[in-house]
């Protein structure tokens, strides 16, 4: 999922270059009312597990790998403006110092990846904890949808992104229906590492889950 | 109030230490084949316009340490190496963006 340099041209790569900083800069101050002494440190695991378990490929169809992306998992976590960052600061690193993703298209991959993998996931998550039974239990479950839609939607990303400034002339619905039907699968995986993560955390911390204690104590709410 | 303390520290710790058994050794074993992106970019026949990051050259590229020849150690300190990094970076950086306690 990390775009390489030269897959996209400069002056689009540019552009989503401003727009995710905006969506950066939107984080951040979104990020200090879902995050006090309790949450950080929460917050800062979460990125370190999502950049570790970026590096796990799992095998999807044949010769074709996939890795989690996180975004739900974070959203879920500490909710979507801190997951942005999370998501973020991952990118930053592999990109700076593991070569992975151009730098070219850092602007590029935190969009698909920090913003629209974070936002839809969260989006699915809260759209599949309305429909499921008021319990516990339904956290993980919904966070499984959220993960899977994530990865589709961050692959439509892509596709936007070559429809408007891809260096090559290949027909965009090609790469559409390639791109989706890929992540689709990949979206799979998500969907389960997602699940068993977020469940590993509400069985020993559930009340440090934002996606959970948020319905505990709506009190606090956007103050954005 | 020491309990719940002690919890959390525990939950930290542990987590922690998962995150770099992942990295540090689970790692080796991340399959190897093009991930969907690169793989619909060589069928579809773009996979060429690809260029190497400027940092491609870098001590660590591509999750290797360069001068460690052993494949399992490179990638595992490699590993280790990041996820130092990205918790010190984002564990940092949200303690600056964070509420302040009244």
């Amino acid at each position: 999922m990390h775009i390489p340099d030269g897959f996209i041209d400069i002056p689009t790569s540019t552009a989503f270059a401003v727009l995710s900083s905006a969506g950066v800069a939107l984080s951040l101050k979104g990020a200090k009312s879902s995050l006090d002494e309790k949450t950080a440190p929460l917050a800062g695991l979460t990125a370190t597990f999502i950049f570790a378990v970026q590096m796990l490929n799992f095998p999807v169809a044949a010769g074709t790998s996939g890795h989690l992306l996180g975004g739900a998992l974070a959203a879920v976590l500490v909710g979507p403006y801190a997951a942005s960052l999370a998501l973020t600061v991952v990118l930053l690193m592999q990109g700076l110092l593991f070569a992975d993703g151009g730098l070219t298209a850092i602007g590029l991959n935190v969009f698909n990846m920090s913003i629209i993998g974070v936002w839809v996931g969260y989006f699915a998550f809260n759209l599949a904890k309305r429909a499921l039974p008021k319990k516990k239990a339904s956290i993980a479950i919904a966070a499984l949808i959220g993960g899977f839609i994530s990865v589709p939607a961050a692959a439509i990303g892509f596709v936007i992104e070559y429809a408007i400034g891809g260096t090559a002339t290949f027909s965009v619905s090609a790469v559409a229906s390639a791109m989706i039907g890929t992540h689709v699968l990949i979206g799979i995986g998500e969907g389960l590492i997602t699940f068993f993560a977020v469940s590993a955390v509400m069985a020993s911390r559930s009340d440090l889950v934002y996606g959970y204690k948020k319905e505990v104590n709506s009190l606090e709410t956007r103050s954005v | 109030m020491n309990n719940v303390a002690n919890d959390k520290k525990k939950f930290y710790i542990s987590g922690f230490f998962v995150t770099l058994f992942l990295a540090g050794v689970v790692s080796f074993y991340a399959s190897s084949s093009p991930d969907g992106l690169e793989k619909v970019a060589d069928k579809i026949g773009f996979i060429d316009t690809a260029k190497d990051s400027a940092l491609a050259k870098g001590p660590l590229a591509d999750y290797g340490v360069k001068g460690i020849e052993n494949e399992r150690l490179s990638v595992g300190v490699a590993g280790i190496i990041g996820v130092l990094a990205t918790g010190a970076v984002s564990t940092g950086l949200f303690f600056v963006v964070r509420r302040k306690s009244n």
